[in-house]
């Protein structure tokens, strides 16, 4: 597998350990396994089954007080003056606060600055649920009367929360500071957008010039919330002496310490912070909320402070995904070449600078071999809350919207939808949408496995249509760093720094045992907090198990050139003598023919007489994700009379480089999958006339139940990405990428009717379904 | 003389150039001298750019080298989920 | 004012103090040190805090303290005997059925509830009988096999 892009680029970035004779090569070495693929125990399952593992609201301080927020019931008003001397003087409040509270230490980083902004409106509110103002008392109960003590006054301004009206001349502004970036010349004049962004290569104009047929559509997109169990939680403790602990579910612990000791003006080494166990994340704990709340709010009080958020402004205030509203165009020829393709994508970010569209614009295309492309995207600025990331983010509905066009453009031309796909995939070699040119890749074979998937010559019942549709995601590495600490008996503890948020303890684990050669149950993996290793980024971009892997087999081939060090001076040989095989120093040369093999067990039990504790480091930036594709079929059922969907049959086909623990990258499948399909058919955030949210819980906000569902086919492809020692990629983002247009093509299939608009709930169904029958 | 192929949020800082030539060894000095040539690429650059050298993205890491005759792309730093 | 209330939970006579209007939930949670039900939304729309009482499963956010009283409670931290785990638990943890884990105590639950009154239901049972317990994580596919995998080994 040792293609030549690989081995020009040879890793460099080695750190400077103690015992820099091993060649940090993330270049694939290894295809053959005796641990990486099998499907032990989880090490964090027993506690998650017996009630005992702690999240972010599980977890107490001595003399801890209970923070709450108040938040604007208005979508955008200026906020004249904030009185909170009445709930100050309430008995059981030990402190009030506001932006006052809160003074700008971003020293100019406006994305920062935006943060804060975010964390508590100075002097506008910018949507409904945006904080104002906050609480610390003594009990829940008098936290509450706090809260209806404190007036505001506003000054109700005009608000837009739509996607095309913000668009529009003459829309209310949302920021009037804000001047669109990437336009030249400079606009004179504010508007809601924020960012124009381009992408592609070729002539486009040209390239359509010589297309047999050409499709074009525009296609709208709800804002969903990725919808996690657990609400956003902490307990956060400062100290005079200006030092502090956070206790909090998140994503990514280490980014949480830097922007939250950014906002209050800490030191970065004076605040430690350590990661609950997370009830679900995707993309939407990546980003400050509540925390530096609570923690100014416990400054001020000098008391500890929990802080949760309810299910309501879970969906008020924290992470949404965009709104969308894109427009596509795709030439092809009649023997199915695609001659060019287009897209203008409109997402919003709301109220702050976001890079939403942008992503959008370099996805939309991804998957195929185009020579005519271009994607222009545009950052929309709504009173809507902050947008966040929502796994593999943009990408679900820009691929919404090409992937209804490619089908659409496959029947006119009388192509199979997979035969279409499979002659314009990309592969390795190919200039991608967004750029770069491609490594060895898995669309095709995706695709090829699609076609022969008995899923696809299933008989379909009545009412009921079978779709598809392909996905891609980028993944990436980023800053990562882990020990490997060997026990005084030989076992083995890896301390990572990116939060578990599905199984990767287990296959770190796996990994480390892997490199090692010990059994799995020896490696202990544990998510360490932000005190014990250096700076790890968070768990976002898929990237989890593949760089804190990457870190691990680094650090484990650290720990092995000290194991073989102490093992040489145990048996006074040289070190160049012995080698590390099967999770033992062996030593080489018939001379030595009477040295029994040196367990790791007994290497660590003499390591007080040969040099002391035995560990292994490794600092990384993981670079060389790679990226990853997937291509679902669904089968959906249509009720005519209720516009009700049911998914009958569904099936996930996606590479996985290599899947380190099968059941997991399994597990990321189904998950992506039905989270696309609760996008695709019923969530939808609702926005009143007024600019409020409208169905801001889980009974009006309707997430996939159990009996919405079907069982979830899997089937895992191995395509290794050479950048990774073991040829893994991130797995668990892309699966949330196709089904939005799988299901889409499907109710196509089945009726004839092209669904423009996501979700397809039943009202819109329905009403598509008579314009259809009225012609 | 490296070519550095642009994105479009970078291309109106160019004068609307989607290739420009810079005389680079590393990262670090491609971003000083388009910092330097293209002022307003400063703020995508202070916010986050990644590299792509042949096909393989690297974050903004200063000392990676952009081998003669590499092709360089210049994309946004990804979000993820 | 508080309210002194008597009941069993877990096989334990239990005694505390409570506000009239305050959840079993809060009470669970932040009363007895009993954190293995969640609050996930408050208003019995997920069923992450899911609990028996007198062996019928209800959302723990949506019943008052002090209708504990005289009742028989059951947690997830009461499902294991000693160190020997309920089939269910044991078929979660083989068959991946969790990621995140937060939903997963509701569920244990709510799976208890429906096998002793269902001991051999099929897939579309079960999945209406856990439809009351929301997962964000799996797409139900895993837990829907170890429910069945745990009932057949229920029923012996």
């Amino acid at each position: 597998m040792a293609s030549e892009s690989t081995t020009a680029h040879p890793f460099e970035d080695a750190p400077n350990h103690v015992t820099p004779t091993v060649i940090h090569d993330p270049i694939l070495t290894k295809t053959d396994f005796k641990r990486v693929g099998t499907r032990p125990l989880r090490p964090d399952g027993l506690d998650k089954v017996t009630g005992r593992a702690r999240y972010g609201a599980d977890f107490n301080m001595p003399g801890q007080l209970v923070g709450l927020v108040l938040r604007s019931p208005h979508a955008h008003a200026k906020i004249k003056k904030i009185d909170t001397s009445k709930a100050e003087k309430l008995a059981g409040v030990k402190a009030v606060i506001t932006f006052a509270d809160m003074p700008d230490h971003t020293g100019g980083d406006q994305s920062m600055y935006d943060i804060l902004e975010n964390c508590m409106a100075r002097g506008v509110a910018k949507y409904d649920g945006h904080a104002v103002a906050a609480v610390a008392a003594v009990d829940a109960a008098t936290a509450r009367a706090a809260l209806k003590l404190i007036k505001v006054d506003y000054e109700v301004l005009k608000h837009v929360t739509d996607v095309d009206e913000a668009v529009k001349p003459g829309a209310p502004l949302v920021n009037p500071k804000n001047i669109t970036e990437g336009v030249e010349p400079k606009p004179t004049k504010p508007s809601n957008i924020a960012k124009r962004t381009e992408f592609g290569h070729g002539d486009v104009d040209a390239g359509f010039k010589e297309a047999d047929v050409i499709v074009t559509r525009s296609f709208r997109t709800e804002q969903t919330h990725q919808g996690y169990i657990e609400p956003h939680a902490c307990v956060a403790s400062v100290s005079p002496d200006g030092t502090g602990e956070l206790w909090v579910c998140t994503q990514g612990h280490f980014v949480y310490r830097n922007h939250c000791a950014m906002l209050l003006g800490m030191d970065v080494s004076k605040l430690r912070v350590t990661s609950s166990e997370i009830g679900g994340g995707f993309g939407g704990k990546t980003h400050v909320w509540a925390e530096p709340v609570a923690l100014a709010l416990s400054r001020k009080a000098n008391r500890p402070v929990k802080l949760t958020m309810t299910r309501d402004e879970v969906f008020r205030a924290s992470g949404p995904t965009s709104a969308t509203s894109i427009d596509v165009k795709i030439g092809a020829k009649k023997d199915g070449t695609i001659v060019a393709a287009d897209a203008t994508l409109r997402f919003t970010c709301g109220p702050y600078y976001g890079m939403w569209a942008e992503l959008g614009a370099m996805t939309a295309f991804a998957c195929y071999d185009l020579k005519n492309v271009r994607t222009v995207g545009y950052e929309v600025l709504v009173n809507r809350p902050k947008t966040a990331a929502y796994r593999a983010p943009s990408a679900p509905m820009a691929a919404f919207a090409v992937e209804s066009v490619m089908d659409e453009l496959a029947h006119k031309i009388g192509m199979n939808e997979v035969d279409f796909r499979i002659k314009n995939a990309a592969k390795q070699g190919t200039r991608a949408s967004y750029g770069p040119v491609y490594g060895p890749i898995g669309i095709g074979a995706t695709l090829e496995a699609a076609k022969k998937h008995p899923h696809m010559k299933a008989p379909l019942g009545k009412n009921q249509g079978r779709g598809m549709a392909c996905g891609f995601w980028f993944n990436f590495g980023g800053q990562t760093c882990t020990d490997i600490n060997i026990g005084p008996d030989g076992s083995v503890t890896l301390t990572v720094g990116t939060v578990d948020v599905g199984g990767s303890r287990a296959s770190l684990a796996l990994c480390v045992a892997e490199e090692l050669g010990v059994p799995y149950e020896q490696v202990k993996c544990l998510v360490a907090d932000t005190g014990t290793l250096g700076h790890n980024d968070m768990t976002d971009g898929s990237r989890g198990t593949f760089s804190s892997s990457m870190a691990g087999i680094f650090a484990a081939r650290n720990a092995v050139t000290v194991l073989r060090e102490r093992a040489a001076k145990m048996w006074e040989i040289p070190v160049d003598d012995v080698k590390w095989e099967d999770g033992h120093a062996k030593a080489v040369g018939s001379k030595y023919g009477n040295l029994a093999p040196l367990s790791i067990k007994e290497i660590a039990a003499a390591a007080g007489n040969t040099g002391g504790p035995i560990a292994g480091h490794s600092e990384i930036v993981a670079d060389g994700a790679g990226v990853s594709f997937a291509t679902h079929i669904a089968d959906v059922e249509v009720d005519p009379e209720t516009g009700r969907s049911k998914i009958v049959r569904y099936t996930v086909i996606q590479d996985a480089g290599k899947a380190v623990h099968p059941t997991y990258v399994e597990g990321q499948y189904q998950g992506g999958a039905a989270q696309g399909i609760g996008w695709a058919l019923n969530e939808e955030y609702i926005y009143g006339k007024d600019g409020r949210l409208q169905n801001p819980g889980f009974l009006d906000y309707r997430i996939p139940v159990c009996s919405d569902l079907p069982m979830i086919d899997t089937q895992i492809l191995e395509i290794p990405n050479p950048n990774h020692p073991y040829g893994v990629r991130g797995v668990g983002e892309t699966s949330i990428v196709p089904p939005l247009a799988a299901i889409a093509n499907a109710m196509s299939n089945a009726f004839g009717v092209r669904m423009t608009h996501v979700p397809m709930s039943p009202p819109r169904v329905l009403k598509a379904l008579e314009a259809a029958k009225n012609g | 003389m490296a070519e550095i192929h642009l994105w479009g949020a970078l291309r109106p800082a160019a004068g609307g150039a989607s290739v420009v030539s810079v005389d680079a060894k590393t990262i670090r000095e491609l971003f000083r001298k388009l910092e330097d040539t293209y002022p307003g690429m400063a703020p995508h650059i202070a916010r986050g750019v990644a590299v792509s050298i042949d096909g393989r993205i690297y974050r903004d890491d200063w000392g990676k080298e952009l081998p003669e005759g590499s092709e360089i792309y210049l994309l946004p730093r990804i979000q993820g989920g | 004012m508080a309210v002194l209330v008597s009941t069993t939970i877990n096989g334990d006579n239990v005694e505390f103090a409570c506000e009239p209007n305050e959840s079993l939930l809060d009470v669970l949670r932040n009363r007895l040190g009993l954190s293995g039900a969640k609050e996930g939304c408050g208003t019995g729309d997920c069923g992450a805090c899911s609990v028996q009482v007198d062996g019928r499963v209800v959302c723990s956010c949506l019943v008052l303290g002090v209708e504990a009283e005289g009742r028989e409670i059951e947690t997830v931290e009461g499902l294991a005997h000693g160190t020997e785990l309920h089939p269910l638990q044991t078929k979660f943890l083989e068959h991946a059925a969790l990621q995140c884990g937060v939903c997963t105590p509701g569920f244990l639950m709510a799976a208890k509830a429906l096998l002793e009154k269902n001991p051999d239901p099929t897939e579309e049972e079960i999945r209406f009988g856990l439809a009351g317990n929301l997962c964000r994580c799996t797409g139900y596919d895993k837990i829907v096999r170890a429910v069945q995998d745990a009932a057949k080994v229920m029923r012996g």
